[in-house]
């Protein structure tokens, strides 16, 4: 290619004026030119300096904005994918829709959430800037609500708006450590981590520990693991022996250990949010961490999935319903929180969804629906699920932010 | 009209576009790189503390990210090369009464948005899928297993798959350059350069191809350049082993929370980027561009 594309060389007349140009011409680098480079280098560090990032604010009791509640009757809701009932045709989502026509409140329902450290991500700018990020209600796993309301940017629930919520909360999910009392948020659904597998692609074995996810040769590249740290972690510790409900820095560091070496030799195919269904189904994923409510959804599509509680214990944790600051319809949003805590409604819910429901005196009105749900220990759990679940314990600002960075690393970036 | 009206019309006319640059070039780019050399952390607020370190700490760790950004592009460019040469040569020259019928296949892809082109690449080379078990049955995939550019049997989550998105993502951007500048070649050079007993080959290399060159040159750029920042399809067909630099600079900004070197990352790619072209431009001399 340069043979033809060089420049042809320069005759001694040429080269001459070219070198004129660029001791006195406008090519020149004189005093002047200096000065003004210099000047403009100031002002450019000056700029620089103004700049800059503000502390994410902390107002006292979440900061409150102005509720348009009555004038609009809409809420904007965020939540995860599969995450709520769905009608047989799809098309249809029975219990938002039951709402809508017992409030004449119209629910946009938007499946935005796949991963909790992305969307915080991608709602930090505008909440820490004070706006709104234009939703009043949205679904966020225990940890991040702790984050959220340490940060003040989460809004204070009016109880007299909670009437059920108040009254039929599962006493396990009364008040953790982060929220005591249930001032901030109150629980969507409880979520207890497990092992998924496709049969068609493990060919009919099943995958029981993380063990086998971590080391079996049959199953090399094809394993996924959970982007969200305290579940991949929180189940490794269980397999190594250690409980995360006392994770120290040393417990930690060996598990991520034990997770890279994984990495390393390919046994890990990627790490992924809500998004592991799809490469589940297709059998790209023959075997990964999951979360148990979405293996009975896609189970009544394709029986080859399969799930397992790992023998050394799972991890249990819950995704919360929260109203960020600056939500405009905080009320309509309180009015969401409480329907969904009506036991017939929420059997409806859990009984598309299988989570584990958080509303006390449901079990009669599952057993309406199938009498088979209302012994469903992923939905109701048995004294042998509550002996197997574990925490993770809250860590500190510090904590959190090494263990969130290593895991990036970990995770690829 | 009077001189002092002519002397600000230019000036007028530049309005709208020094404006668009303003904010939307160099706005964001003074608080980038006021971003870069800031130090914080999330509660406390990140602050200007000129900590130039920051730049030298994410190359040494994120090098290997940068070297694979810039091999996979350039893997990409060169296929994209090989792939749509012939082709916009073929709709220049041969297509005839075809011609807009082609240009309208080869753009017809962007008809829909990046994201779901490459989606559909995870279903098509799913695993199990009919076209990875027709690569494995006829041994391709042994032969790039061998290469160590897939592994086992199977394709996704693998470099080829990734340079092999990049490529498709970006042919258009390579072709439509090319064909522009093929376009503008006169048939009746081909016809004097037969008269003068050159071959077709000849008559390629030294009148065809040299007058292609610009096209060459933007096309190689139109693909590299985006290629290299590219995130989609290391994120959607790779494994974490594939990762490219702009997955590491979404994930600092997202998930790291970590700005000043996800900010610092931008700008020295933006520097590698700027250092290879300016020596590419150099070399193949195109003036047009420059």
């Amino acid at each position: 290619m340069e043979q033809y594309g060089r420049f042809p060389p320069l005759s001694p007349a040429q080269a001459a004026a070219l070198r004129r140009s660029a001791a006195n011409g406008r090519a020149a680098l004189g005093r002047r030119t200096l000065l003004r480079a210099a000047g403009l280098g100031l002002a450019g560090a000056a700029g620089l300096t103004a700049c800059g990032i503000p502390a994410a604010g902390r107002t006292a009791d979440g900061t409150s904005s102005t509720d348009h509640s009555a004038e609009e009757k809409t809420v904007d809701f965020s939540n995860w994918t599969e995450y709520i009932d769905v009608s047989d045709d799809g098309k249809h989502r029975p219990t938002l829709e039951a709402f809508t026509k017992a409030t004449g409140i119209t629910v946009k329902y938007t499946e935005d959430i796949n991963d909790n450290v992305e969307f915080f991500g991608k709602i930090k700018p505008q909440l820490s800037a004070g706006q709104d990020t234009g939703r009043d209600l949205m679904v966020l796993t225990d940890w991040l609500c702790a984050r959220m309301i340490r940060l003040g940017w989460v809004q204070k629930l009016d109880p007299s708006h909670l009437p059920h919520a108040f009254a039929n909360l599962e006493q396990r999910f009364r008040s953790p450590d982060w929220d005591p009392g249930r001032a901030y948020t109150y629980p969507w659904q409880g979520i207890a981590t497990c092992i998924a597998y496709n049969k068609k692609a493990t060919k009919g074995r099943a995958v029981t520990s993380v063990s086998q996810l971590l080391d079996d040769p049959a199953l090399k590249g094809r394993v996924a693991m959970l982007s969200e740290m305290r579940d991949t972690i929180g189940m490794t510790l269980l397999d190594m022996g250690h409980t995360p409900e006392t994770v120290t820095d040393d417990t930690f560091d060996a598990a991520l250990a034990r997770v890279q070496k994984a990495v390393d030799s390919q046994q890990i195919r990627k790490f992924t949010g809500n998004d592991y269904t799809d490469g589940l189904s297709k059998g790209d994923i023959a075997a990964c961490l999951a979360w148990a409510g979405d293996l009975v959804q896609l189970r009544v599509d394709d029986p080859d999935i399969g799930y397992a509680f790992p023998d050394a214990g799972f991890l249990f944790s819950t995704d919360n319903l929260l109203v960020p600051a600056g939500a405009r319809h905080k009320t309509n949003a309180e009015r969401l929180i409480d329907y969904y805590y009506q036991p017939q409604v929420a059997a409806q819910l859990s009984a598309y969804i299988a989570y584990v429901c958080p509303v006390a005196g449901v079990k009669p009105y599952l057993a309406k629906i199938d009498p088979e749900l209302a012994g469903n220990p992923l939905i109701l759990p048995d004294a042998a699920m509550d002996a197997k679940s574990h925490t993770f314990r809250s860590l500190t600002e510090a904590e959190d932010s090494a263990y969130e960075e290593k895991f990036s690393k970990l995770i690829g970036a | 009209m009077n001189p002092a009206r002519r002397r600000l019309t230019p000036y007028l006319l530049l309005l709208a576009g020094v404006a668009w640059l303003l904010v939307f070039f160099v706005a964001p780019m003074v608080y980038q790189a006021s971003t870069s050399v800031q130090t914080g952390s999330l509660d406390k607020g990140f602050r200007v503390t000129w900590h130039f370190a920051t730049y030298w700490d994410a190359l040494r760790e994120y090098w290997p990210h940068f070297v694979r950004s810039l091999l996979y592009a350039g893997i990409a460019t060169a296929a994209c090369l090989a792939i749509g040469y012939p082709l916009a040569y073929m709709i220049a020259f041969r297509a005839g009464r075809w011609r807009n019928v082609v240009m309208v296949l080869v753009v017809a892809p962007f008809f829909t948005s990046f994201l779901i082109r490459t989606l559909a690449w995870e279903t098509i080379l799913a695993d199990q899928g009919p076209v990875v078990r027709f690569l494995d049955a006829v041994h391709v995939l042994d032969v790039t297993s061998w290469l160590h550019v897939t592994q086992g049997h199977r394709v996704l989550a693998t470099p080829l798959a990734v340079v092999c998105g990049l490529t498709y993502n970006f042919l258009p951007f390579m072709i439509l350059p090319l064909y522009t500048s093929l376009e503008r070649v006169d048939a009746r050079l081909h016809e004097a350069a037969g008269d003068l007993y050159a071959t077709a080959l000849t008559t390629f290399r030294t009148v065809t191809f040299p007058l292609s060159l610009p096209g060459v040159v933007a096309g190689t750029l139109l693909t590299f350049i985006p290629a290299s920042g590219d995130y989609i399809n290391a994120e959607l067909l790779g494994s974490t082993n594939q990762k490219m630099i702009g997955n590491v600079i979404q994930a600092q900004f997202l998930r790291v929370l970590d700005y000043p070197t996800a900010a610092a990352l931008s700008f020295i790619l933006m520097a590698a980027i700027l250092a290879i072209v300016t020596v590419y431009i150099r070399r193949s001399g195109t003036e047009e561009l420059v």
